[in-house]
């Protein structure tokens, strides 16, 4: 069993690493792409037998307090067996 | 030179913190005591203010600060604020004081992407507080060393809002005429925020390293008017408690 957290700067964030990827993008000729976030993705490995619903909010305070920070990022979680 | 009337600094020490001894070294220079306090230990003793330290706490694993803050030590160094006592972060230190929330914002990556390190000017925009008083007020900004990666300030609009009423930004990027100008930003920082305080300005945090500018021979000795003006303050501090 797992968790699966994506992170992303938020919207309002200058985010200068994921407009150098686009530039990148767009120079290597793909186009189409209008933008890029750079977040970071973590894997949590849970002990088997976890309820998905205690792990889910023991997570999600665990985002909201360390593992993002909700000043500057977004966060997505996701339990998977 | 130090005495028993000497004022008694708290430097943290976190693993990987780098500028530790740099801010021993000037507080000394500037005749006050400095005492080293492990990430681990509970308690700061008998101190009359705190120094969060430069460096890379805990290797800025996640996010710069984001371990440290946990760190038993900072959950001291909260109740001393709490309770009104004098607390200034430097760079890492900054990083560390926004993340535990005793300072609005955040910092992130560079707008280049690059570290830099060099010197840069500040504008001072408030000399009512006890990180600013001794600063001088003649217009010329004052020449402190930054070493960053990650000193882009980032607080959302009401946010800034806030900070630019209650007068909370202490230090703007300035050239060398003390004009706040896109240019004269080293890293991206909304207003060109260098440093700021919390609503009690009894906790600051900046980028720059008064810590590396105590003395000439290192290039400027403008940081001393900081932690001057903070050494003044518990001097005052004590002589109204001893009234």
């Amino acid at each position: 069993m797992k968790a699966k957290l994506v992170i992303t700067p938020k919207k309002a964030v200058l985010d200068p690493q994921g407009k150098t990827v686009a530039n990148a993008l767009e120079h290597m000729g793909y186009a189409g792409v209008t933008g890029v976030r750079v977040g970071k993705y973590l894997e949590i490995d849970l002990a088997p037998g976890t309820s998905a619903a205690d792990a889910s909010k023991a997570l999600n305070e665990a985002a909201q307090r360390f593992l993002s920070n909700p000043v500057i990022e977004d966060y997505r979680l996701e339990i998977v067996e | 030179m130090t005495s028993a009337s000497a004022m008694r600094v708290a430097i943290l020490q976190f693993p990987a913190s780098n500028c530790d001894q740099d801010c021993v070294h000037a507080l000394r220079v500037l005749g006050a005591k400095a005492k080293l306090v492990w990430h681990k230990d509970t308690h700061l003793g008998e101190v009359d203010a705190v120094i969060v330290p430069g460096g890379f706490s805990y290797g800025d694993a996640l996010r710069c600060g984001a371990i440290a803050r946990f760190s038993p030590v900072m959950q001291a160094v909260s109740r001393f604020a709490d309770n009104g006592g004098l607390v200034l972060g430097i760079c890492n230190g900054f990083q560390i004081l926004c993340e535990a929330g005793l300072l609005p914002g955040a910092l992130i990556r560079n707008r280049d992407l690059r570290f830099h390190c060099e010197q840069v000017f500040l504008k001072t925009a408030n000399f009512e507080t006890p990180f600013t008083s001794g600063i001088r007020r003649d217009g010329v900004p004052i020449r402190i060393p930054i070493a960053h990666g990650e000193g882009c300030y980032f607080a959302d609009a009401p946010t800034l809002e806030r900070l630019q009423a209650r007068r909370q930004i202490l230090w703007q990027y300035c050239d060398a005429s003390g004009a706040v100008t896109e240019a004269a930003n080293p890293n991206g920082s909304l207003l060109n925020i260098a440093g700021i305080a919390n609503e009690r300005f009894n906790v600051a945090g900046l980028m720059p390293h008064p810590d590396r500018a105590i003395e000439g021979i290192l290039g400027t000795e403008d940081g001393r008017s900081i932690l001057n003006s903070m050494i003044a303050a518990l001097a005052s501090r004590r002589t109204a408690a001893a009234a």
